[in-house]
């Protein structure tokens, strides 16, 4: 008998059978990730959970015979009652007399199981085809870190290399040909066998050749300074890996659910997005009516209030929140605005003033997205909303500024696309 | 009954945990009375300690420890890991292959008694089944199916890597849908050599001038059968058809597989074939397990090797693998192998130390016949649950089961109790069970009858209808669809009524894209 440990065996050995059925089941499982994830609140967007799926492109079949019909003998356990010659009544389902009969829980038609974090987050990324171009343009404030790069022939002794070291040595001494110890101690070993008459032979030649050797292994270090090679450390500048993200929305009466539902999933592409990027990702949630105030995500989404639009308070908000607690300094950090495009008239101005002057220069990236109802257009064209034509002003080609409009729940993710993608042909531009 | 405290010296182990030694040494106990008491004759053991995890790993992939590449066990696994985090069914205790050495993988989380009964129940029971089973014997290869397994896989990816993932996954998603009729059923008989040909051969002749009578050729013989069937006998003769193993007939005769494709049938063949045995032996094969572990776990409490305590923990975990729900009972889903098998052990032990009046009639063979073991011993060799059950299911137990057979006919409107457990029912409840354990009859009967080869190479089966059960209609399309792939032309299945021998059903499929 023996007994072997498996336990520190690599484990995951379905993991490459467990891609391939998520690859095979693909369609579906996408369709499911993107159901379940629209029921979810943004920070939990990307976390893995359990999905349903039709078991149908998934089925493997075989010939096997039906579960109904013809004539069949059931032996069942536990007769309390039964005397020969009883009938029972067919039950509903089925001719399976308890035997076949369906068991509780998902039948043939649905296949569950759970997904990790990674595979689903992969499946929604996916769904986007969010360009790895985008990721790279965003940048980061770089901290400097330090990281292996090769060997270098200086350095401080804490950081000698002694594998590569030992490596030049003993390549140095077979080229220079260093005699060996064993060689020396033949060659000994020899001399003093003729001493002592067990053998004959030159002595001379001998002790000359072996006077030579030791002479040549006394000239030849063992180890030369020239061998010696250290860990080259190199220091490379890391992004900051804090962002904050600010989501702006307009919870005026004008705003319906499904301005808001449009709002809601941009606002989650936007977190993944960052989450994927930076290792800490805060976001902070500003609503405004005619005055602005930080909520948190369920008042956010879910609460209404009455009042009118001046955009500009939330934009003040946004300022002193920075002010107050996240210094552009370290912090990384994203605007993204979802409004129906209304503002007081009077506001127009002030609102281009303070995205123009104060807003945009603290912010890394500031999105504003125009949510429409879920009609077609409007016969004669569409006019451009007040706050559209604000914005507008401030849009050039070097503003961190990116606006688009969304009407349907279609267009979330191209749009998403679209707007990593504009900054990424304006950076190659440049 | 001595009561046996924790602070017993005999005591093979305390407490709950446990190690490399204690499992040494809870071996070494259990190995004493399985081959001294039990006079077990087993496979080499090879006891492997695995996590939860690889617990996981290991069910997915049929409790074999390699296995090529394919999605469908990414599925179970992906189905078995929610079930089991979600906490609706716990894992095994262990996995054991019938392999030699005899693998036999154990949890990390059991505790001692369970490892130790797992030990009785997977190292000596299963494996003595392995080891001495007609059907295993006849069918498997305990020494070489790591190392086929090893070279399936092997050959899997090569393929893959030469073929591409998608088309190796056609072939093996076909192969699987066929793997249940790509089975030998039957030990195939062997071509003669020229020696016994030219034997038999004298034989026949002498055997004919002993018997000659020249009156025979006055006899008016039928007429000889036409030259058409003549020839569609003799084409089917050269095909071997009819032919049951269809992934065999497919290797071996389809016109457009290459032969990497031709290999893999014929590798999702052989695995099958290796599992058949256990399909066909699923409730002796437990039976004897639970009752090896028993006895066992029994003797060593009475040896006082395991303390009160860690009995009362086996007995706990004993019967709730051997509980039978009814089948009035929410838990019911159909009877259970353990239970069933390890009640007919008991039973057997029983009739031949105690039987009954009843027990001499039934049984006479073993009814008073004292040694149990050496009997049990030559049912786990020579029966599988088919047979077992129609030799061995006595009165007292379909009693105590209360078993009963209900009969299902469509043209009626109501269920039938026909038989019940009394006098007039017992042989045919016996019967009726035993053919609930054929697995041939349990599968469909299906063949290939002929192929048109004059004709648009039409590939023709017969399925052979039995109690009127035709096949599921959703899950033979699919099948179908695959067989014609493999085949490149077209397929008809014919379902054809055994008593009548009317076509009930026809499925037919064509090709999609060639395989090639």
């Amino acid at each position: 008998m023996t007994i072997i440990d498996r336990r520190l065996n690599p484990g995951g050995k379905s993991l490459a059978n467990r891609q391939r059925f998520i690859r095979r089941a693909k369609a579906q499982v996408k369709r499911a990730v993107r159901e379940a994830s629209a029921g979810r609140s943004i920070k939990d967007i990307d976390r893995g959970g359990e999905v349903t799926i039709p078991s149908d492109g998934v089925r493997e079949p075989t010939l096997r015979r039906s579960s109904e019909g013809g004539v069949r003998d059931y032996v069942l356990p536990g007769n309390k009652e039964y005397v020969e010659g009883d009938s029972i009544q067919r039950p509903p389902r089925g001719g399976g007399a308890g035997s076949e009969g369906a068991e509780d829980g998902g039948g043939e038609d649905e296949f569950r199981f759970a997904l990790s974090d990674e595979e689903f987050l992969d499946l929604f990324l996916e769904d986007l085809e969010l360009p790895d171009l985008a990721k790279r343009q965003l940048k980061g404030v770089g901290v400097p870190q330090w990281r292996r790069a090769g060997y270098s022939s200086s350095g401080s002794p804490s950081n000698i290399s002694l594998t590569r070291t030992m490596r030049n040595s003993l390549s140095r001494r077979v080229a220079l040909r260093r005699p060996k110890p064993e060689e020396l101690e033949a060659l000994r070993v020899q001399i003093a066998a003729i001493e002592a008459g067990e053998k004959s032979g030159d002595i001379a030649a001998l002790r000359e050749q072996l006077s030579l050797l030791e002479k040549r292994s006394k000239r030849i270090p063992f180890i030369d300074p020239i061998d010696v090679r250290y860990r080259r450390l190199e220091s490379t500048p890391k992004p900051v890996a804090q962002a904050v993200m600010f989501c702006l929305m307009d919870v005026s009466g004008s705003m319906t659910e499904h301005m808001k539902d449009l709002a809601k999933r941009f606002y989650a592409l936007l977190y993944l997005f960052l989450k994927r990027r930076y290792k800490h990702v805060e976001v902070v949630f500003i609503r405004h009516t005619h005055e602005a105030e930080e909520v948190d995500e369920q008042t956010f989404f879910y609460s209404r209030e009455t009042g009118g639009t001046v955009v500009s308070t939330a934009l003040e908000e946004m300022a002193h929140i920075v002010e107050e607690r996240f210094k552009p300094s370290e912090w990384n950090i994203y605007g993204a605005q979802a409004s129906d495009g209304d503002n007081a008239p009077s506001d127009n101005a002030k609102t281009a003033a303070l995205l123009q002057n104060v807003v945009l220069p603290m912010c890394q990236y500031y999105a504003y997205l125009e949510v429409g109802a879920d009609d077609d257009t409007p016969p004669g064209g569409e006019r451009p909303t007040t706050l559209w034509r604000t914005y507008a002003v401030v849009n050039g080609p070097d503003s961190p500024i990116a606006m688009r409009k969304v009407r349907h729940r279609r267009d979330i993710f191209p749009v998403f696309r679209e707007l990593f993608q504009k900054k990424a042909d304006q950076l190659a531009e440049a | 009954m001595t009561l046996v405290t924790e602070s017993d010296p005999r005591l093979l182990f305390t407490g709950a945990d446990w190690n490399f030694d204690t499992i040494r040494r809870v071996y070494d106990a259990c190995e004493e009375i399985a081959l001294k008491e039990l006079k077990l004759d087993v496979y080499r053991n090879q006891i492997e300690v695995i996590t939860a995890e690889q617990m996981l790993d290991a069910y997915s992939s049929g409790g074999m420890p390699l296995f090529y590449k394919h999605w469908s066990f990414g599925k179970h696994f992906a189905r078995d890991e929610a079930m089991y985090r979600k906490g609706y069914t716990g894992l095994a205790y262990e996995i054991v292959i019938n392999s030699d050495p005899c693998v036999v993988y154990i949890m990390e989380e059991n505790t001692i008694t369970m490892q130790t009964l797992v030990i009785a129940h997977a190292g000596f029971g299963h494996n003595h089944f392995f080891k001495n089973n007609y059907v295993f014997k006849q069918w498997t290869d305990a020494s070489g199916i790591i190392d086929y397994l090893d070279f399936a896989k092997t050959f899997v990816a090569q393929c893959e890597d030469r073929y591409g993932i998608a088309s190796v996954e056609r072939v093996l998603d076909a192969a699987h849908a066929l793997q249940s009729h790509g089975i030998h059923r039957f030990p195939r008989k062997r071509m003669p050599d020229l020696r016994t040909e030219q034997k038999r051969a004298e034989e026949r002749r002498a055997h004919g001038e002993a018997i000659f009578n020249d009156l025979w050729r006055t006899v008016p013989t039928k007429k000889g059968k036409s030259k058409d069937t003549a020839d569609q006998d003799a084409r089917r003769a050269l095909l071997g058809l009819p032919e049951e193993n269809i992934l065999y007939f497919l290797e071996k005769t389809a016109p457009r597989l290459a032969p990497w494709q031709r290999e893999i049938l014929r590798i999702v063949r052989h695995i099958a074939q290796y599992f058949y045995p256990q399909r066909q032996t699923k409730m002796m094969n437990e039976g004897c397990a639970t009752w090896v572990h028993h006895r066992i776990m029994t003797r060593l409490h009475e040896q006082g090797r395991i303390s009160d305590g860690s009995f009362l923990e086996f007995l706990h975990s004993h019967t709730g693998v051997v509980f039978q729900p009814h089948f009035d009972d929410r838990r019911y889903s159909g009877i259970n192998p353990y239970a069933l098998g390890y009640a007919m052990m008991s039973d057997i032990e029983r009739i031949c130390l105690n039987p009954t009046e009843e027990d001499r009639v039934w049984m006479p063979d073993i009814a008073g016949q004292k040694d149990p073991y050496a009997v049990l011993r030559d049912v786990w060799a020579n029966y599988r649950d088919e047979s077992f059950v129609s030799q061995y299911l006595s009165p007292a137990l379909i009693r105590s089961f209360g078993l009963f057979n209900v009969h299902d006919d469509e043209d009626e409107v109501d269920l039938n109790v026909n038989h019940i457990h009394n006098e007039r029912g017992y042989r045919e409840i016996r019967r009726a069970l035993s053919r609930h354990y054929d697995v041939a009859r349990r599968d469909p009967d299906i063949q290939i009858a002929d192929v048109d080869l004059a004709g648009d190479r039409r590939l023709i089966l017969h399925h052979r209808v039995v109690d009127g059960i035709v096949l599921d209609d959703e899950d033979t399309d699919r099948v179908l669809q695959h067989l014609a792939d493999l085949w490149g032309y077209d397929v008809s299945l014919r379902e054809i009524d055994d008593e009548s021998g009317d076509m009930k059903n026809e499925f037919t499929a064509r090709p999609r894209a060639s395989f090639g």
